[in-house]
């Protein structure tokens, strides 16, 4: 097990970058503590698989260095890194059988037939594998080859990393439960540095303690899955994360409140302190969670908004409303003993959870 | 499970057996007739039962032909399967090198098989010939008109140039096959060259090469057009084949009887070994998925 650093880390597919826009990997500095469980998450093609492949050593990058606990890995090959990779669609060796697949990256590495055994019988045992362990892999349906490729990435107990990259993409939805809470208990028995790669939130969220969000080949925010959805840190963390998303709204800051089409939303001091003349194009965010629908008869006062209710969708554990000021369209989550009547209403936006980002980044 | 039948499903298969017993049963009848059948002329036939299929089975000079064929057959198989993986591996994955390549592989196979014999006669012969001129200047004693172990290692050399391309083509379709996915996981659960090899090309190579293993078997034994230009059979009878023999047979001395009995013992083997062939790699196949 190991810590691993990435240093000044960037990474371009053509031979001659020239803008921002031909690096897959824009620069970054980051750390993967040892024994952390972390999610890379991110939509399609924002660089998460090229990150991840060169943790592995499949892909070396065109700058920076790549440490695994101080020591520097980068232009080292993928089986002198002693690391285990586990992939989006299964890799089986079709004419070994179970146990010679789970066996195999050990047998690569000379390591003595006892225990070979022992450590495959473990891992099978973990996996449910034990009763096929003498049958040939090509016969075993999707998930089950799936389950061997994890296998084959757990076997060997003294890598620096496990890395999945979207490996539960094949798997019918309910196993995909069932195998990531085996994952998790893996983890927590043996403690590796775990990082896995999925564009799914829920599968992000549940799978790691630290959620690495990637966008357009950045790191945006790494955090805790409550820091990410209390605290955002870039307007795409906000988006992406959470169902629905947050609601983000252009807004301009001006006497002390900022105005979203000339309605006025108060701020605390301290975050207009932090905004001080704070440039470029600001945004107003809240979660659909923290906002507060009221009757259309409650009183507007000083924190109020007048809004037109456009439609409410009833998810059964909870409704959406849609309400509209201005050109403003906003999301709101209504609990389901709350009752939503008429086609208007008030709106409270708690300062604590209004946010203020600036070129998409939080200032406030 | 209830069967429905329905007589008229028959009428469904009548054009493919049509067209079926115009391209190859009724051809293969009239050879079975003339191979039961000794026939002067039109009116003066005499039916002779399997005298000609002992007479054939007893020729001794048939016997060499068949060993001769196997031992080519095996060589042919020996050379251009290995060679032609080795050739496939070491092929580029892209790149304009991979149509440059694909174009020059080809080029042996769009060459008529007549056309082939003559480069050939003509690149061997020690007097003007590049091939054979160069031998002999170097010191080694060449020429395939004389030495039967020369025509014979001519012969084969023409066929492995001629053919090992299509087992080229082939591996490397099914090379191409495999995703990338496959190397990244080898690589990092540390697999040798050998081990990828081993594990991995050679098993997702499978079906190819059943497809290559058959059509080379196939060719090969009923080659007779590139040792009938390049040698005409000789030195002797030192690469006569069992296709040049059985010409001689219907067509240089005209034993239509003999040479019928023979042509359906040819195709018999040959359908023989390929089904064996082929059920068995299929079976074995099978029984690893069970």
């Amino acid at each position: 097990m190991a810590r691993i650093d990435l240093n000044n880390l960037a990474h371009s597919y053509f031979p001659d970058p020239k803008g921002d826009e031909d690096y897959a990997l824009r620069r970054m500095e980051h750390v993967w503590e040892d024994g952390g469980a972390y999610a890379l998450l991110g939509p399609s093609g924002c660089g998460k698989t090229t990150l991840l492949n060169i943790i592995s050593g499949l892909l070396t990058p065109s700058h920076g260095k790549v440490l695994f606990d101080g020591k520097d890995v980068t232009n080292l090959a993928p089986e002198q890194r002693n690391i285990a990779q586990v992939f989006q669609f299964p890799v089986i060796y079709d004419t070994m059988t179970v146990f010679e697949n789970l066996a195999f990256p050990l047998r690569n590495r000379g390591i003595a037939e006892t225990q070979v055994k022992t450590r495959v019988h473990e891992i099978a045992d973990m996996l449910d594998l034990t009763g096929k362990l003498k049958q040939k892999a090509r016969g075993l349906g999707a998930d089950e080859k799936q389950t061997i490729s994890l296998g084959r990435g757990l076997v060997r107990d003294d890598v620096s990393a496990i890395l999945f990259d979207e490996p539960l993409t094949v798997i019918d939805p309910h196993l995909k439960w069932v195998l990531r809470r085996k994952l998790k208990e893996i983890h927590n028995k043996l403690r590796p540095t775990m990082v896995y790669v999925t564009h799914d939130q829920i599968e992000a969220l549940t799978f790691a303690d630290k959620v690495v969000v990637m966008y357009g080949g950045k790191v945006v925010q790494l955090g805790t899955p409550q820091e990410l959805f209390e605290n955002p840190a870039h307007t795409f963390v906000g988006y992406f994360i959470g169902s629905p998303g947050m609601n983000i709204m252009p807004c301009n800051i001006d006497a002390g409140a900022a105005w979203i089409d000339g309605q006025r939303i108060a701020l605390s001091d301290t975050q207009l302190a932090a905004l001080g003349n704070a440039s470029g194009k600001l945004e107003l965010g809240i979660r659909p969670e923290f906002v507060r629908l009221e009757s259309e008869n409650a009183t507007v006062g000083d924190d109020g908004i007048p809004v037109n209710i456009v439609k409410v969708e009833d998810l059964g554990q909870y409704k959406i409303a849609t309400t509209r000021f201005g050109n403003a369209e906003l999301k709101v989550k209504v609990g389901e003993d709350q009752q939503v009547v008429g086609q208007s209403g008030v709106l409270r936006l708690p300062q604590e959870w209004t946010k203020i980002y600036a070129d998409s980044q939080l200032v406030a | 499970m209830n069967k429905i039948t329905n007589n008229k499903a028959w009428f469904l298969v009548l054009p493919v057996f049509c067209i079926v017993a115009i391209s190859a049963i009724i051809p293969l009848m009239t050879v079975v007739n003339y191979s039961v059948q000794d026939i002067f002329g039109p009116d003066s036939r005499f039916f002779v039962g399997t005298e000609w299929f002992q007479q054939v089975l007893d020729d001794s000079r048939l016997h060499e032909a068949l060993l001769r064929q196997i031992g080519y057959t095996f060589s042919v198989l020996l050379i251009e399967i290995p060679l032609g993986i080795g050739v496939a591996l070491t092929l580029p994955r892209k790149g304009w090198g991979v149509s440059a390549c694909m174009v020059l592989l080809a080029l042996p196979l769009l060459i008529p098989w007549n056309v082939v014999g003559t480069i050939w006669q003509i690149f061997g012969r020690a007097d003007i010939g590049l091939g054979g001129y160069i031998l002999n200047m170097l010191g080694v004693s060449y020429n395939y008109t004389q030495s039967s172990v020369d025509a014979w290692l001519t012969v084969l050399v023409m066929d492995v140039w001629h053919w090992t391309s299509l087992v080229v083509l082939l591996c490397y379709a099914g090379l191409r096959s495999i995703p990338d996915a496959y190397y990244q996981a080898a690589k990092i659960d540390g697999a040798s060259r050998w081990a990828v090899f081993r594990f991995i090309q050679l098993p997702k190579m499978q079906s190819v090469l059943v497809i290559g293993v058959l059509l080379r078997f196939m060719d090969s034994f009923m080659i007779y057009t590139e040792p009938f230009v390049l040698t005409g059979g000789g030195p002797g009878n030192a690469t006569t084949f069992l296709s040049q023999y059985l010409t001689r047979m219907a067509v240089g001395q005209f034993d239509l009887g003999p040479a019928a009995a023979f042509s359906l013992i040819y195709f018999l083997i040959i359908l023989l070994v390929c089904w064996v062939f082929y059920t068995v790699v299929m079976n074995a196949g099978q029984r690893e998925e069970q």
